[in-house]
C-alpha cells in the first residue's frame, strides 16, 4: 500500500530548524534599530497602596534621559478579557502588589534608564493589603478593584448538572479529599522584549514577544487611542511561551507610548526578576471533592467539586481559568451528576493566569489522586477502574461536553503494558513505587475570547511563478513549531517540498487573523484553514492542468513537485508549470482558507469554557523511590502515552510529549511561587537559581507513545499535544509516593516536608486540612442529556432573549 | 559609571576585531550590544541558566560574568563561528534534525557546552551528558532530545561526515 501521506507524520525536520540551531532567528531583544531609545520600568515596592505623589524630576534632570511617562498619561484600561478590563499600563492612582509599574523612562542607553526610573521618587499612602484568599473572601466590603462579583471575589460560579447531593446520598461510599495546588511560573528561558517604532506616515510597528499579537493589537489601539489599521504588531517568535506571553503587557504599551512620544524607536527587555512579577502563571488553587461511589456497579455515582483560586492583583484570564477548573472533570470517567463550585479572589500578589494546562491542572490533581483512592476503596486495580468506568466517544458528559474520539483506552493499555503494572503495581519493596494517573485537554477553544462569528483562524495562500508558495497567517510559533505546522499542511496538499513552503506570520499587517497560540488551538484551527486554502488553490491547478494534459480534474494527483494523472503518470508535468498555466487560465493565484470551530451543545451561562472540537487524552506510569528519612522523591522512568489522533510532524510531537513531562516534573517535585506575606508581598526567589525548576539531573528517562487514531475535527485526524500530556505527571507522582510508602501528600508540589508529614500523621496524609466556607447560594440548575436536558439551565430560556443581546452588544463592541 | 568607551581587540571566532565599549560591559554585553552578534542569548543575566555560554579558550564561560576587559588576548568562540546554514556544525544540524531546539533559545548556549564536551571526551555517555549540561537550563525539550542529537552529533563526528 502506498504511504498515505508524504509529510504528514514524518519526521522531517522543521522549517526552522537550522535557523534555530545556527542563533539566526531573531528574537525580539535580538532586534535594535538607529536612534533606538531604551526603557526601563519603576516598579512598586509596596503591596498595596494609594500614590500620593510622583516626582520625576531627579530622573528627567539626568543627562541621557529623553522623556519619562506617568500613568495619567494612559488613563485607559486594558486586560485579556473584555469582562476585565482593569489594568493601566502605569499605575495612575493605586499600585496593587509588588511589582505593579508606577512610571517608565526611555533614555539612551539602557544604564541610564536603569538609574533613571531608580531616581523617580513615589509617594505612597499604604492600604492594608490581603494575600490570603481565604481571607479575601471574608471581607465584603471591595477592596482591590470596584468590580466583581462581591467584596475580593472576582468572579463567583456555581453550577449542577443532575442531581449531585441525591447521587452522594445514595453513594456506598463518599470520598472527600481536600487537596492544594501551589502557584507556579512559566519560566520560559527568553525574558519579555518589546521593540516599538514610530514611522514616518504616522504608524507604529511593534516587535513582541507575545503569543497573541492579536489581542495586543487591540489593547496598544485602545490605551494609544489609535486605529488598528494604524499599528502593526509583529510577534517575533518566543523564546518560550507557556502562555505567560498570553497577555498584553504593561510594558508593551509603555513603550508603544514612548515610541510614539518620543518619535523615536523605544525597546524594553525585562530583567528576569521583572518577568517573576509579570507572572499570570498557574493559580493556586484549594479544592474540595466529594465522589460518590457505587460498589455494586463499581462507578462513581456523582461528583460535588470546588476549587478556591488565588488571583493575584488582576483579572487576566482568571474568569476562563475559574470555569476550566469546574470543566473537565466529566470527559475522562463517566460522572452522571455533577456540581462545581468555584471562587476567585483579588488578593495584592502578582496576578495569575494561563500556564500550560489552564485551570485544568490543579483539578486534574485532585481528581485523579480521588480517583486512585476509588479504585482502592473498591479492591480494584487503579488501571481497571479508570478503564471501566471511561467516558465514551461520540458522546455528550453531563455537563454538556461534546467528546469525539477518545483514545484514553489506547494509552492507558500502552503504558499499562509497558511499564509492566499488572506485574509490579503494589508489589515493589517499601520505599519504591509505580503511579498512574490520566488526564485529558482541549484542542482549541470552543469560543473566542471577544464572542463574534468570525473564523478563529485564517490562511492566505500566495502561488509564485516559480513554483514557490507563501502561506500567510496570524499564528505565532512559540517553540512549539506551528511554522512547520502550516507549511506541513500546505505542502501535503499541494505536492511540493516543506521547504517550497515560505510561511509569513504573525504579522498583524501581512497575516490573516489567528487568534493565538494558546489552549492549544494552532495546529487544529490553523491546519484546517490551511487545508482549506491549500485546497482551493490544488483546484484550480488541477483544473488549468486538465485541459493541458487532457484529462479530468479529479484525476490529476499533487506530489513530489508534480502533477500528474494518476491512471498514466507519464502524463505530468513540474508544479511550477501549472501555476504558469493556472494564472494565465484565472489571473494572479490566491486563495483563503478559514476555520471556526462546530457549534457546542451546552447553552448554559458558562457553557462557553469547556467544549473545544476535539479532546486529547494522555495516561502516564510513574516510577519513583522515596526515601523515608528523608521525603526526598526520586523519579526513576516516566511512560507516557498520548492520544494525538495523527502527528504532523513525528518529531515536533514527541518534542511537545517530552517538554509536558519535563514541565510536569517540576511542578510536582519543586516549583512554586512563594511570597513574604509578612514582608510587603515580595517574592521570596525571583530568580532561575532559587526558583527551582528540573536539570538535567531531575529529569528522569521517558517512554512516550503517540496513539494515533485520526479524529474527524481535525486537520489529517490530527488532535492538540502541546498541553495535554502535563497533567498527569503531577498525580501519578502523587500516586507512585502512595504506592512506595502507603501515604497520601494532598498537595503540590510534593516536596520532602509534606510526604514527611503524612509518614507521621495518623491518617497517613498531608495537606490542607480544611476548606473555607464560600458562601454559595444554590447553583444554577443543568438537566444533563440523560435527563433529557436541552443543553440550557432550568428557567433560562426566558433568559436566552437577554443573552442574544448581550452577545450582539459585545460583537459590537468588538468590530469597533 | 564612567560613559567613555575603552577600545581594543577582540578574537571572536577566529577574526581579530577592534572594538569599542564601556568598561563594565560584560562579554555578554559586548558581542550582542557592541558587535550585534545576537546568536548568543540571556537567560538572568546572573550566571544562573547557562543561556549566554560561550567558550573562552575552549572553556565554557557564562558570557554573562565575565568582563569584556578581562577577554584581551583570548580565544572567544560563539554559536555564529560554530556552522552556518549552509555548513552547519553536525551538532548543529542533529540539533534542527531531532527538534533538540524547541524555541531555541537556550540552544546556542547548549551548543557551545556540548561543543566543549565533544572536545574533551569524542564518546561521551549518557551520564556524561547530564552532569556536564546541569547548568545550562531548557524548558521546552526535557533535555532528552539534546542527549540524542549531541550522541549523533558525537557519532557523525567519529565518522567523519
Amino acid at each position: 500500500m502506498a504511504p498515505k501521506y508524504r509529510i504528514i507524520g514524518k519526521a522531517n525536520t522543521k522549517v526552522d530548524g537550522l535557523a534555530k540551531s545556527t542563533g539566526a532567528t531573531k528574537f525580539a531583544d535580538d532586534l535594535s534599530l538607529p536612534r533606538m531609545l531604551y526603557c526601563k520600568l519603576h516598579r512598586a515596592h509596596v503591596p498595596y497602596a494609594v500614590i500620593k505623589n510622583i516626582d520625576t524630576s531627579a530622573a528627567e534632570a539626568m543627562d541621557g534621559v529623553v522623556a519619562v511617562l506617568v500613568g495619567s498619561e494612559l488613563p485607559t484600561q486594558f486586560g485579556i478579557l473584555p469582562v476585565s478590563q482593569d489594568e493601566h499600563a502605569l499605575c495612575p492612582d493605586k499600585v496593587r502588589f509588588v511589582g505593579d509599574p508606577v512610571a517608565a523612562v526611555a533614555a539612551l542607553d539602557e544604564d541610564t534608564a536603569f538609574a533613571a526610573a531608580q531616581a523617580i521618587r513615589v509617594e505612597y499612602e499604604p492600604l492594608p493589603p490581603v494575600f490570603d484568599p481565604a481571607e479575601a473572601i471574608q471581607n465584603e466590603v471591595p477592596q482591590l478593584h470596584d468590580y466583581g462579583d462581591d467584596g475580593n471575589v472576582h468572579k463567583r460560579v456555581a453550577m449542577e448538572f443532575g442531581d449531585v447531593a441525591g447521587a452522594l446520598e445514595d453513594a456506598d461510599e463518599v470520598l472527600e479529599d481536600v487537596v492544594f495546588y501551589q502557584g507556579n511560573t512559566h519560566l520560559p528561558m527568553e525574558q519579555h522584549a518589546t521593540l516599538a517604532m514610530p514611522e514616518a506616515d504616522g504608524r507604529l510597528t511593534i516587535w513582541s514577544s507575545t503569543q497573541t499579537p492579536h489581542y495586543l493589537h487591540k489593547a496598544v489601539s485602545k490605551v494609544l487611542g489609535l486605529p488598528p489599521s494604524r499599528i502593526r504588531i509583529i510577534a517575533c517568535p518566543n523564546g518560550g511561551g507557556f502562555g505567560g506571553k498570553s497577555d498584553p503587557f504593561n510594558h508593551e504599551i509603555v513603550v508603544a507610548a514612548l515610541a510614539v512620544k518620543t518619535q523615536r524607536p523605544c525597546k524594553i527587555t525585562l530583567t528576569r526578576e521583572e518577568v517573576f512579577y509579570c507572572h499570570r502563571g498557574r493559580h493556586p488553587v484549594l479544592m474540595r471533592s466529594r465522589m460518590g461511589l457505587d460498589k455494586k456497579k463499581k462507578a462513581i455515582t456523582g461528583i460535588h467539586f470546588e476549587s478556591l483560586l488565588d488571583g493575584g492583583a488582576y483579572g487576566s484570564y482568571g474568569v476562563a481559568s475559574t470555569y476550566y477548573t469546574g470543566a473537565l472533570q466529566t470527559v475522562t470517567y463517566k460522572v452522571p451528576n455533577y456540581r462545581f463550585d468555584g471562587v476567585r479572589t483579588f488578593t495584592n500578589k502578582p496576578p495569575c493566569g494561563p500556564k500550560r494546562g489552564h485551570g485544568t491542572v490543579q483539578p486534574r490533581f485532585a481528581l485523579e489522586i480521588q480517583v486512585d483512592r476509588a479504585a482502592h476503596a473498591l479492591g480494584m486495580d487503579p488501571a481497571d477502574f479508570r478503564l471501566q468506568n471511561l467516558q465514551p466517544p461520540e458522546s455528550v458528559t453531563a455537563n454538556w461536553l461534546r467528546i469525539r474520539t477518545m483514545g484514553l483506552k489506547a494509552c492507558i493499555d500502552k503504558v499499562v503494558e509497558a511499564s509492566g503494572w499488572r506485574e509490579r503495581y503494589g508489589k515493589l519493596e517499601r520505599g519504591h513505587g509505580l503511579g498512574l494517573a490520566c488526564s485529558s485537554y482541549i484542542t482549541g477553544a470552543g469560543l473566542p475570547i471577544y464572542w463574534n462569528r468570525m473564523p478563529h483562524s485564517g490562511v492566505q495562500l500566495k502561488l509564485d511563478r516559480g513554483g514557490g508558495v507563501t502561506a500567510f497567517c496570524g499564528a505565532t510559533d512559540i517553540g512549539q513549531g506551528s511554522d512547520t505546522v502550516l507549511a506541513s499542511c500546505v505542502a501535503e496538499i499541494l505536492g511540493v517540498d516543506l521547504l517550497d513552503v515560505r510561511v509569513c506570520v504573525a504579522d498583524t499587517d501581512l497575516t490573516p487573523v489567528d487568534l493565538g497560540s494558546y489552549s492549544s488551538r494552532v495546529t487544529l484551527m490553523m491546519g484546517n484553514a490551511a487545508i482549506q486554502a491549500a485546497e482551493r488553490a490544488r483546484d484550480l491547478l488541477a483544473k488549468a492542468c486538465a485541459e493541458k494534459l487532457e484529462v479530468p480534474p479529479a484525476r490529476l494527483a499533487f506530489a513530489d513537485n508534480r502533477v500528474f494523472d494518476t491512471q498514466d503518470p507519464d502524463k505530468s508535468m513540474e508544479f511550477a508549470q501549472a501555476v504558469v498555466f493556472a494564472e494565465a487560465k484565472f489571473g494572479t493565484i490566491g486563495t483563503v482558507g478559514s476555520y471556526s470551530p462546530p457549534k457546542m451543545p451546552g447553552r448554559y451561562r458558562g457553557a462557553g469554557v469547556g467544549p473545544t472540537p476535539t479532546y486529547s487524552y494522555s495516561a502516564s506510569v510513574i516510577e519513583l523511590h522515596c526515601d523515608e528519612e528523608t521525603g526526598i522523591i526520586d523519579i526513576d522512568k516516566i511512560w507516557i502515552a498520548h492520544d494525538i489522533g495523527q502527528a504532523i510532524n513525528y518529531h515536533l510531537a514527541m518534542g511537545q510529549v517530552e517538554g509536558s513531562v519535563y514541565m510536569g516534573v517540576g511542578e510536582a517535585l519543586m516549583e512554586e511561587m512563594v511570597y513574604r506575606d509578612r514582608r510587603n508581598g515580595a517574592h521570596k526567589i525571583p530568580s532561575l537559581l532559587e526558583y527551582k525548576s528540573p536539570t538535567t539531573m531531575e529529569m528522569p528517562p521517558v517512554d512516550t507513545f503517540l496513539i494515533e487514531e485520526p479524529d474527524p475535527e481535525g486537520p489529517f485526524g490530527a488532535k492538540e499535544v502541546g498541553q495535554g500530556p502535563l497533567l498527569p505527571i503531577m498525580p501519578a507522582v502523587a500516586n507512585g509516593v502512595f504506592d512506595a510508602l502507603g501515604v497520601r501528600v494532598n498537595r503540590c508540589p510534593i516536596t520532602p516536608e509534606f510526604v514527611l508529614a503524612a509518614l507521621e500523621s495518623k491518617d497517613k496524609r498531608s495537606g490542607p486540612k480544611s476548606y473555607p466556607d464560600l458562601r454559595i447560594e444554590a447553583p444554577a440548575r443543568i438537566l444533563t442529556p440523560a435527563e433529557g436536558g436541552d443543553g440550557y439551565e432550568i428557567d433560562q430560556k426566558r433568559k436566552t432573549k437577554q443573552l442574544a443581546r448581550e452577545q450582539r452588544t459585545d460583537e459590537q463592541k468588538t468590530t469597533r | 559609571m564612567t560613559k567613555r568607551k575603552i577600545q581594543m581587540m577582540l578574537s571572536v571566532n577566529g577574526e581579530d576585531h577592534d572594538v569599542s565599549f564601556l568598561p563594565h560591559r560584560t562579554l555578554l554585553e559586548v558581542l550582542r550590544e557592541d558587535m550585534q552578534l545576537t546568536g548568543t542569548k540571556h537567560g538572568c543575566e546572573l550566571g544562573e541558566c547557562g543561556t549566554c555560554t560561550v567558550l573562552v579558550d575552549g572553556e565554557p564561560a557564562l558570557s554573562c560574568l565575565v568582563l569584556g576587559l578581562e577577554c584581551a588576548g583570548k580565544d572567544i568562540q560563539t554559536v555564529e563561528g560554530l556552522g552556518t546554514a549552509g555548513g552547519p556544525h553536525p551538532l548543529q544540524k542533529r540539533f534542527a534534525e531531532l527538534n533538540a531546539a524547541q524555541c531555541g533559545y537556550c540552544t546556542p548556549g547548549i551548543l557551545m557546552a556540548a561543543q566543549s564536551i565533544l572536545t574533551k571526551d569524542p564518546t561521551p555517555d549518557r551520564e556524561t551528558l547530564r552532569e556536564e549540561l546541569a547548568g545550562n537550563l531548557c524548558r521546552c525539550t526535557g533535555y532528552l532530545r539534546i542527549y540524542e542529537a549531541i550522541e549523533m552529533a558525537a557519532e557523525d563526528m567519529q565518522h567523519g561526515s
